[in-house]
Formats: structure tokens, sequence, C-alpha cells
């Protein structure tokens, strides 16, 4: 809502001391929060001033151009009193019209943004040119004449100071008006808060004398009285189309931000902007018959003013007459009963609408309008009478026209609910001291009727343009703001008894700072993701991964799901760094994927009550199933190549070494199974689980996924379900035994079959060993030369421990030799 | 050594001559001090105090003597050996020691040499942000929560007091998942944990509410220098007996003065939310100019709050009591408050950023330069 402060000082009678600073930090108080303060001349330096030409002499130049010698009446402002010499490039004026004058030493804003200009007596085309006639565009009042900018007759007398004139120094106030405030979409509410700010009284512009309705103006039938409680016409007949729209108007539109059009079209949206009230105007000779208000019928359709065609819903209110509807209400009016340059009979229509119907209407329309805004938001249903009266009172003023006898007045406003509250609420809620008379005095300041109940209790009816007001808690805020936010002491509540961070909480944090410790830096990427993520991924088409929760309104129709895998984040992000020169890059990130639940739709409930167990259950049944993963990447160079020797890159076993260590930060014994699943290499994919659980998979990328995200070849990566990784981690820990007798350290390599697994070998000789055994470890994995052809030796070191006593060498052999006869019985391993 | 002795005929053998003993003595302590490092005194200890030493000889000799002769020649010889045998070890510690100090310093390195191997690995400052946030409310006694961030239609509007014609539904522009009809969303703020909090927990005197719901949140937001379709809030909900605006003013600038510093509080102007009622915008004392709206100690105007002393932090209010209704808290007994604030936007602030989508591209010279912890 964009406000001239000329015309809020109309309707207000603000003291001469409140700066426009001090107003709009007093209504920013109040609750009309500040968006920007403009002024057309704020870049403007006088002198400016009105000139009347009095003699113009065309000079053709060589360049073909021809400039016009004026001399200009400026009355005193030059000092001298003499004409003033002055070059023109326009045409479009004559000896006799008044021009606004800039003269030397005056500043102009400049084209576009390309600096002030600065006027001086300067010497061109053989003249010296005094000072400059003005143009709108060079006064940075509009764009929209090439010429130059002839003032009427009466604008006043040449050397009259011009600023005022053409409004240069009136400052736009622009608020943004939250939904509650929505009377504040006019001058009638914006001024109504300065006078509440300021203490000073407040003229209603809206009081107007109406007289008694007759029905008269127009025949109107009105079918749904909740969509349209009320209804009001005027006619106005021998207008005159070709009047022009009287300046104060058509700048006040303009400043508001609106088009002027014509006078009768300006007038109805000056009122709006006054009053708040939409009004509608008819060529009253293109509407057939009685004017009705009725819900649309299924199939009907409308041309609306922007001449788009516009199919019905039997949910839309309409304005029709006999020939079908004319309009769509509250929202925009139709191009059969358009006003246009030939029309003399204007049938005027301010109408209160139900907000909710508005704002579904312009919603399934995708109608925004000014007359929109403000109906689905609510205005104050006592206004269709003043505003029809006063649209009439502005067409006969300028447009000539004759006010028809006749006003029809169709409904009633709807009753405003009667609000019982404590007097002392405002003050528990605010933690302000208010008295119960400050609260019965706001409340009463802010146009509410209040009737004191009894000592403690007052019933307050809240005013007719305040349709937000409804509870106790509404006028709360009304007598708070009145009082002052800033009045609002700072206090802490008492000392809750939390319980600290949960256990997942705890966990989250622990797996973040083991990752980063681990050398992994953190990222957090978007979740969208499209059928081109997944081919990116090389996931075959029938993948689960592949079935997502989709979104009915993308931003992007490449991604319209939400994603079950933090891998095609984690890969860009990999790419976008090793693209800005990385040289390698280890990344992760923790995040909620989901899944569909396919379990329906989720119920809508009352809100007067709460829903029950159960009916919260079908609730949280209706969500996708949303689990909590870790993925990481690692590409390029993992350990750098410096002094102490060469680097080396990323590859499957620098993320199984990530998977190890976090479940070894945990407390997770994790178990690795090799295993086959895109985006991974086939040969280098590690299966992940814990106690039969599968978390996920480790390993290196396949290089076509390397090649797809332009990471380097060998790039490797983790995906796993955290929650399960959680689930496992250990709760509390107990302190291990350990044993401090001496270590008994035994070495054994065995030879197996190349297709044996490691963890097939180390399992057999841990089971073979027994409880001696305290640890077991590969040191050397070796084929070649020494052994036959597809088999390989591995060599593990073992350490014995007893609790209690110093082993034997007879004990440890005994435990050795069983070891390997397991290995030997399980994977056919043969002692080197 | 004392074993029998064979090797010569006892009848010829005299005693060693006092001054023949004193000469190989003094020979033995000239060639110790003489000897410069642990090899050298290696080869004196073998020539002067060895099995062929001219001492050793001389102690051989002794148990051939005559018995007479014996006990003299032995103090003898037992005096000379045994001043020779402490220089040799006093010798040598001094030569260890000399050889262990030069060793260090031959070994001596540049450490001035990088040690970088492996590369620094560092937390995302959304994730350290949440948690300093979370961190400073979990010492006054409140709890975190959270929440699905795919989230029913009802729980992220209907219960929040906005109805499907709540003209504020429009402001909040929501992904909607398919189908539609669904009545399924990408939460749009935090604000349905506070709902699922006071449903699943309620109210007692002894149980009252004191949460902060950090979280992830999505909004149609075209992506740009201070939009996002994703982002980051916080929100807090307290609900007791006789809550009111002052304490929720003490909670903001107690959070204010632990995440800016001390000395930054807040600031409530008159707003609208649903959620709330009634309703304030909070501002920040501008931490960069500590509210002065100036630029240094000159005559410009501070760049981050554009010379007002405020910056815009967020919205907060008394907790609708139509919310408590929905959500089955008595509310003529209870009252609460609520607040709510983007976590980016705080950490714009408050590490000085320019442009938001830093915090989503994962270009790790960004992330790491905030470490893991915040
Ligand atoms: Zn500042």
């Amino acid at each position: 809502m964009k406000a001239p402060v000329s015309w809020i000082r109309e309707l207000v009678d603000l003291p001469a001391e409140v700066t426009t600073e001090v107003l709009t930090d007093r209504l920013t108080a109040l609750g009309l929060k500040l968006e920007g303060i403009h002024a057309a001349g704020a870049e403007i330096r006088g002198p400016l001033v009105i000139g009347e030409v009095l003699t113009m002499e065309p000079e053709p130049q060589k360049n073909g151009k021809t400039i016009n010698w004026c001399t200009v009446d400026v009355g005193d402002a030059n000092g001298t009193g003499e004409p003033q010499g002055i070059v023109c490039g326009a045409h479009n004026f004559a000896p006799g019209d008044l021009v606004v004058v800039i003269l030397p030493g005056g500043v102009l804003p400049g084209d576009q943004g390309s600096g002030a200009v600065e006027i001086s007596a300067r010497k061109t085309y053989g003249h010296v040119s005094a000072g400059m006639i003005c143009s709108v565009r060079e006064l940075g009042i509009g764009d929209d004449h090439d010429g130059i900018l002839v003032l009427p007759p009466d604008a006043g007398a040449p050397g009259d100071d011009a600023f005022g004139l053409l409004g240069l120094d009136d400052e736009v106030i622009e608020f943004e008006i939250n939904p509650d405030r929505a009377y504040a979409l006019s001058l009638r509410g914006v001024a109504r808060e300065a006078a509440l700010g300021f203490g000073v009284p407040f003229a209603d512009p809206a009081e107007r004398e109406l007289p008694e309705s007759d029905g008269k103006a127009w025949e109107v039938v009105v079918d749904d009285a909740i969509g349209c409680p009320v209804f009001a016409a005027r006619l106005v007949s021998g207008f005159d189309p070709a009047a022009p729209t009287p300046e104060f108007v058509k700048r006040r539109v303009e400043q508001a931000g609106m088009r002027s059009i014509s006078l009768a079209v300006d007038v109805t949206n000056y009122v709006m902007l006054e009053l708040g009230q939409p009004i509608h105007g008819y060529d009253a000779d293109k509407v057939a018959g009685a004017l009705g208000v009725r819900r649309a019928r299924e199939g009907e359709r409308l041309t609306t003013l922007d001449d788009t065609v516009r199919e019905l819903s039997i949910e839309d209110l309409v304005i029709t007459d006999d020939s079908g509807p004319i309009g769509l209400a509250g929202v925009m009016g139709g191009a059969t009963t358009e006003m246009s340059e030939t029309t003399t009979r204007i049938l005027i229509e301010a109408a209160h609408w139900d907000a909710v119907s508005m704002f579904r209407t312009g919603k399934r329309h995708k109608l925004t309008s000014e007359a929109g805004k403000r109906n689905e938001r609510g205005v104050d249903p006592l206004l269709p009478g003043a505003a029809a009266d006063r649209v009439v009172e502005l067409l006969v003023e300028y447009g000539g026209a004759t006010a028809e006898p006749g006003f029809t007045l169709v409904g009633v406003a709807p009753r405003r609910p009667v609000v019982t509250i404590a007097t002392d609420l405002p003050a528990r809620l605010s933690g302000i001291d208010i008295t119960a008379m400050t609260t019965v005095e706001s409340l009463r300041a802010i146009g509410a009727t209040v009737v004191e109940q009894d000592a403690d209790t007052i019933e307050v009816t809240p005013p007719t343009w305040r349709p937000d007001i409804n509870d106790p808690y509404d006028l709360v805020e009304e007598v708070v703001r009145i009082v002052g936010y800033d009045q609002v002491p700072s206090v802490l509540p008492r000392r809750a008894t939390g319980r600290g961070l949960t256990r997942t909480q705890r966990l989250r944090r622990r797996i973040g700072r083991t990752l980063a410790g681990a050398g992994l830096v953190e990222v957090v990427s978007f979740p969208f993701v499209g059928e081109a993520t997944f081919d990116k991924l090389g996931l075959p088409a029938d993948d689960p991964l592949r079935v997502t929760v989709g979104l009915a309104n993308p931003l992007s129709s490449e991604e319209p799901a939400y994603t079950t895998t933090l891998l095609p984040g984690l890969l860009e992000a990999a790419s976008r760094n090793v693209g800005r020169g990385a040289p390698g890059v280890a990344l992760f990130e923790t995040g909620t994927v989901a899944f569909p639940a396919d379990n329906g739709p989720a119920p809508i409930y009352g809100v007067h009550t709460r829903p029950s167990a159960a009916e919260l259950d079908k609730l949280v049944e209706a969500l996708p199933v949303q689990p909590q993963h870790v993925a990481v990447v690692l590409a390029g160079e993992r350990r750098r190549a410096g002094w102490w020797g060469p680097g080396t890159d990323a590859g499957w076993s620098d993320a199984l070494a990530v998977v190890r260590r976090l479940a070894a930060d945990l407390g997770v014994r994790v178990d690795v199974a090799s295993s086959s699943r895109m985006p991974w290499h086939p040969g280098r994919c590690a299966l992940i689980s814990v106690d039969g659980v599968q978390l996920g998979h480790a390993g290196e990328l396949h290089p076509s996924v390397c090649t797809a995200y332009g990471l380097p070849a060998r790039s490797a990566a983790v995906e796993l379900d955290l929650d399960a990784l959680m689930a496992a981690a250990a709760d509390v820990t107990l302190g291990p035994d350990f044993s401090t007798m001496p270590v008994a350290k035994e070495d054994v390599a065995l030879v197996v079959d190349a297709g044996v697994t490691v963890a097939a070998v180390e399992a057999a000789l841990r089971e073979g060993a027994g409880d001696l055994l305290e640890s077991i470890r590969l040191f050397d994995v070796y084929t070649g030369a020494q052994i036959e052809e597809g088999q390989k030796s591995l060599a593990f070191a073992l350490r014995f421990r007893a609790p209690d006593r110093t082993l034997t060498e007879a004990e440890t052999g005994a435990a050795r030799a069983a070891a390997v006869a397991r290995a030997a019985e399980l994977t056919g391993a043969v002692q080197r | 050594m004392s074993g029998p002795n064979s090797d010569y005929d006892p009848v010829e053998v005299a005693a060693v001559s006092p001054a023949e003993l004193e000469a190989a003595r003094d020979a033995a302590l000239a060639a110790i001090a003489a000897a410069t490092d642990l090899e050298q005194l290696k080869a004196v200890r073998s020539d002067h105090a060895g099995d062929r030493s001219p001492l050793a000889l001389a102690n051989r000799e002794i148990g051939a003597l005559p018995p007479q002769a014996r006990k003299e020649a032995g103090q003898r010889v037992g005096q000379a050996r045994g001043a020779v045998s402490k220089a040799l070890a006093a010798r040598e510690e001094v030569l260890a020691a000399e050889h262990e100090a030069r060793i260090l310093v031959e070994e001596a390195v540049d450490v001035t040499l990088p040690t970088d191997e492996v590369p620094l690995g560092a937390r995302h400052p959304l994730t350290t942000g949440a948690e300093l946030i979370a961190d400073i409310f979990v010492a006054m006694g409140w709890e975190v929560a959270e929440g699905p961030v795919i989230e029913a239609e009802w729980l992220n509007f209907d219960a929040l007091n906005l109805g499907p014609d709540h003209p504020a539904r429009t402001m909040q522009d929501t992904f909607w998942t398919e189908p539609a009809e669904h009545h399924v969303v990408l939460r749009t703020h935090t604000s349905p944990v506070q709902a699922r909090t006071m449903l699943t927990r309620g109210v007692t005197e002894d149980a009252p509410i004191y949460v902060v719901c950090p979280g992830r949140v999505f909004r149609t937001d075209e992506y740009d220098a201070t939009h996002s379709p994703m982002f980051h809030q916080v929100e807090g909900l307290a609900i007791d007996e006789g809550i009111s605006m002052a304490h929720l003013k003490g909670t903001l600038d107690h959070f204010a003065g632990q995440m800016f510093g001390e000395g930054i509080t807040t600031r409530f102007r008159p707003s609208y939310f649903p959620f709330t009622e009634p309703s304030a915008e909070v501002d920040l004392t501008c931490f960069v100019c500590r509210g002065t709206g100036l630029k240094g100690d000159g005559p410009d105007t501070c760049r981050t709050c554009r010379g007002e002393g405020w910056i815009e932090w967020g919205g907060c209010g008394i907790v609708n009591p139509r919310v408590l209704q929905a959500c089955g808290i008595d509310s003529e007994r209870y009252s609460g408050f609520a607040f709510g604030m983007g976590i980016d936007r705080t950490l714009m602030f408050r590490h000085g950023l320019e442009d938001l989508r830093t915090l989503f591209e994962g270009d790790v010279r960004f992330t790491t330069a905030f470490g893991s912890e915040l």
C-alpha cells in the first residue's frame, strides 16, 4: 500500500513537527510496516518555477534539427523580472502556454541512472540558454510524454514554485500491510492509525449523509446473501467521456502505483484508495436488465477485462444481467459491459463480498487485482453505500455527469461478534502493567464499542472494519500495540528441567565429528531429483531408488521428486570442487531421504479439539518413510604427495576405511560382504550390515558414474542408513576387560584360492584359535612366482594372551595349530 | 680369572715392580684421557684393562707369588686397576653424553616442512550453527525437538491456525507432494514439530513445554543470493502457566546475547502470524555497528543494517489459543510463546556471508574455514 503523505495529512490533522520519518516510525510501532519512502522530486533542486512562453522562434540547424529560441516569463524567479532566454528542442507548445522551467543553479535527476544534471546558463546554437523547459521525463515523474509538460492555464502565475504544483515534494510512504490489517489498504485506514498514533482527531471520509435506499438506482437481485451480504448501486448520466482526470486524482492514483486510464476508471480507483472499498463501473447502456448476484453455473464462461476467457466454477460468485455473467464478482469485471470512450451513463457497483469466496476465486483464476486483494482480506461492510456516493460526487464534479435519483442498497452488514474479555488479560499476556482503564480506552481508540460488564470483564464489539478481531487474544494485541511493544519487559521464564540432548541427537553430532576427523568435509545439498539424476547414477529401470515421492509443483520439471539417495547431491558437489581445481575432495552429508508409503491420503481434521491418538497415527502413517542417511564421496587425491613420498588417490578401500572408522567409533561391529549395486563398480562394492541388518554400500564408483560426473577414475562412495547405524550403536559402553599378562605373538602365512575372502579366512582362524586369541590382523597379501597361479598367500599376525598367566610355548603353539587347522578345514588354506 | 694358572713356571715368577705397575697405570690413564670417542675408548679398554693388558697380567701373577708377597702385591695391583676402571667409567660417561648430544644435533630437521598429507575435514556451519543454538537453549533447560521434513498438511497448516482459506497460506509458497489431494507437503516451517510436541506430550504443571526445533524447511522460492527453496529454521515453543510476552522478550534477549555477544538485544514490532496472537517481528541490534547505524567511527551508514541500527531477525508471539485448542492444551490454564528465525540468515549476519548460495554449493574452501565447531 502506497500512501502519499499529503493525502494522509488531508484526512488527519497531524502536528506540523511530525516529519515523515516520525510518522512512519509511529505507524511501524502500531503495526504498519514501512517498506520505503519515495518522493518523486527527491533528486530535484530548485529553482523550479512556472514560466509563460512569450516568444518562440524556430531556427533550423545545419544538422537538420530545428530548435526553438524562446523567451519565457518566469516572474521574479530569476531575480531580474526580465524574460528568460531558453533554447528548447521540443515543439509541442506555443507562446502563451504555461510550462515548467528550471533555472540555472537547479539540478535535475537525469535520465535513467545517468547521474544528476546541473543546470547552468550555457552557450548553445548561437544563444545563451539560461535554463531548461522541462518534460515529465526530465522531472522524473513519468515517461509517457515525449514533449514538454504544458500546464493547464489556471495552474498558476509565472514565477510560482512548481514543486508543490507537480507534487514533487510529496513523499509517498509504502507499507507492507499484514493480512490482519486489511483496513490499512486505504487512506482511511492509514489516516485512522496516524490519528491514533498522535492522539489527534480523525475525520472519517466514509461518513457521508446517504439517502434511504429506494432500490431505484438499478434493479439488483442477490441470490447469494452469504457470498454478497451488501450490494449498493448508483447511476449517473450525461457523463463526458472526454473529460480529463483532474491532476490530483491522476497523481494520487499514480502515486499508489496504478495507471491513470480515464476519468471514470480513475475515480473508481481513487475512491477505492481513499476508502478501501473496491468499486466497479459499468457502461449502463450495455447492461441488459437487472443486475444479479449468484454462483456461476457449470460450464459458464466469462471474458474478463483482461481479454481472457475464463471457465467459471460453480463456486465463483458472478454478477449477471439478462445475458448471463458479466463480471467475476469482486475480482474483475467483464468485457461486454466495460466502460469505453463513448460511455455516458455509468452504473456504479460497490458491494461487500465474502472474503473466503474472493480468495478462492482469485486463487482458482490466478487473478490478483487491487480489488481482489482488498476483497479477499475483508472490507468494512458499511462502506458500499458511502463509496458509491463518493464516486457519484466525483463524476458529477469532474465529469459533468448528472446523478440520477435513486439508491439501491440490498442486504445488511453482517453483525460483528461480541467478545468478552477479562480486563487484566492484556497485562497478563504482555507482562506490561496495563490497567483496566487503559484496556478500555485502547479498545475504544481503535473504534470498538466497549461495555463494562462487571469489575473485571468487558464486552467488546470490534469495529466493522476489523473483521480480523474475533477472539480475546486479538483484542490483547490491539491494547498492547497501543501501549507499545517497546514497553514489554525482558524477563526469563522459570528454569525448566530439561533432559538434555536425546541419544539420537548426541549420536548425530558424534558421527559428524568422526567423519570430519577422518578428513571429510560436510555438505548440505538440495534433495530434488529426477529421472535424469538416476540415469546419471546408472540405476536400472526397475531400481527401487527410482520410486520417489513426487512433487506436484517442483521448481524444475527436471527434478520433480524428493530424493531417495544422498549421492547425487554429494557427487554434484564433488564435481563442482574438482571443476574449481581441487586435486581431491572428500565429502559427507547426513540428511533425509524419502520413500512413498502408499497408505492413502493424510486426513484433514478439525481444529476445535485435539485429534485422537488413533487419528494422529493415521496422519503419521500417510507420510512417506523418511530415514536419515549418511553418504560419503571420495574423489581424487586422498593423501597428498609431499616430501614424505608420493600421494595416493582415493579408492574403494578408503570408502571401507571410512565405514569401519565410523563403526568403530560407535562401537558397532559391521560385516562387510562383496556385493554388486549401481552406482558402484560391480567388483568393488561392499555390502555393509550389522547383525544381518543391511546398512548400505561402500566401494569404488562405477567408471561410467565417474565419467558422468566428471570425477577422477576410481572415485569412491558410501551410503548408509544412519537410523539403522545409530540403532546399532552401543548404548552404554561397558569398560572392557583386558589382561596385563605378557603377549605371545605368532605369525601365520596361509595359501588359499584367490576367490577365498580374507574375512572368511580370518573368521576361521579366529574360531580355531579359541579364547586365548587377543587379536588378529592381516599384514600382507602375496601373489606371484612363489605360489601357484590362482592362489594367494595371506599373512596374519596373531596375538595371544591369557587373563591370568603367562602363556607357555606349548599353549600358544597349540592355539596357533588349532587356528590353522580350522582355516584349512573351512577355507582349504595351506600353511606356507 | 681366578682359576688355576698353568701358563708359567711359578719358580721363576717375581712380583711386578711398583715402578712398572705405576707406569702401566699412568699409561692407561693417559690413554683413557686421550680417547675422543667411544670407539677409541673401547680400544683403550682392551689395551689397558683387557685380558692381555699389563695390569691384568700383573693381577694374574699374584696368585703365583709366594704367600707372603701376595698381600702387598695384591693391594698395589688392585689399586692400580681400580683407578683405571674408575677412569674408564668416567670417561665413558663423558663420551657417551657427547655422542648422544651429537646424534641429536645431527638428527635435527626443518620443522617448517608441511605436514598436510591428509587434508582437513570440517562440519558444515549450518549443522554446527544449529548445534550452537540448541546448546544455548539446552543450557536454559530446554529440549531439542525434531520431526519429519515431509509433513501432513494438517500439521503444517490447519493445526497452526492456518485454515485452507487462510490468506497467510499464500504467503507460504508450499511444495506439495503428489498427488496433492493426499495433503502431504514439504514442511514450510518447523512449526509442525511444535504441534507434534504439544499433541504427543501435552502439558502439565510439572512438565511444561520448553522446546526448540531446528530443521530444514522448504518454500517454492527461486534460488538466488538471498532466497533458497530449502533453508533452515529454528523455532522455539514455551507453554507453561503464566507465560507472557515478557518471557518471550527475556528468552530472545538471552538468545541474542549468547549468539552475537553481550549488548546485543531484541526489539519487537507488531506483526501478524496465524500461529501467534499478539504477534511481533523481532529485530536484533545490528551486531556490526552495535546499534549505532554508523560504519566504524565515520559518518557513513552501516551497510549491514542500512543505518537502522537493527536488523530483522524473525517472528514471534503469544501462541494463539486456537492452536492450543487444536493440540489439546487447556488454553484457559496455560499460555505459551513461540518464535522462529532463519538459521541461514542468522549465520549470514554472524559470519558476514554475502551470498546464501555459498551454504549449499559444497565448496570445501568455504566449509573448512569453519572447522568442526562454530
Ligand atoms: Zn549496523
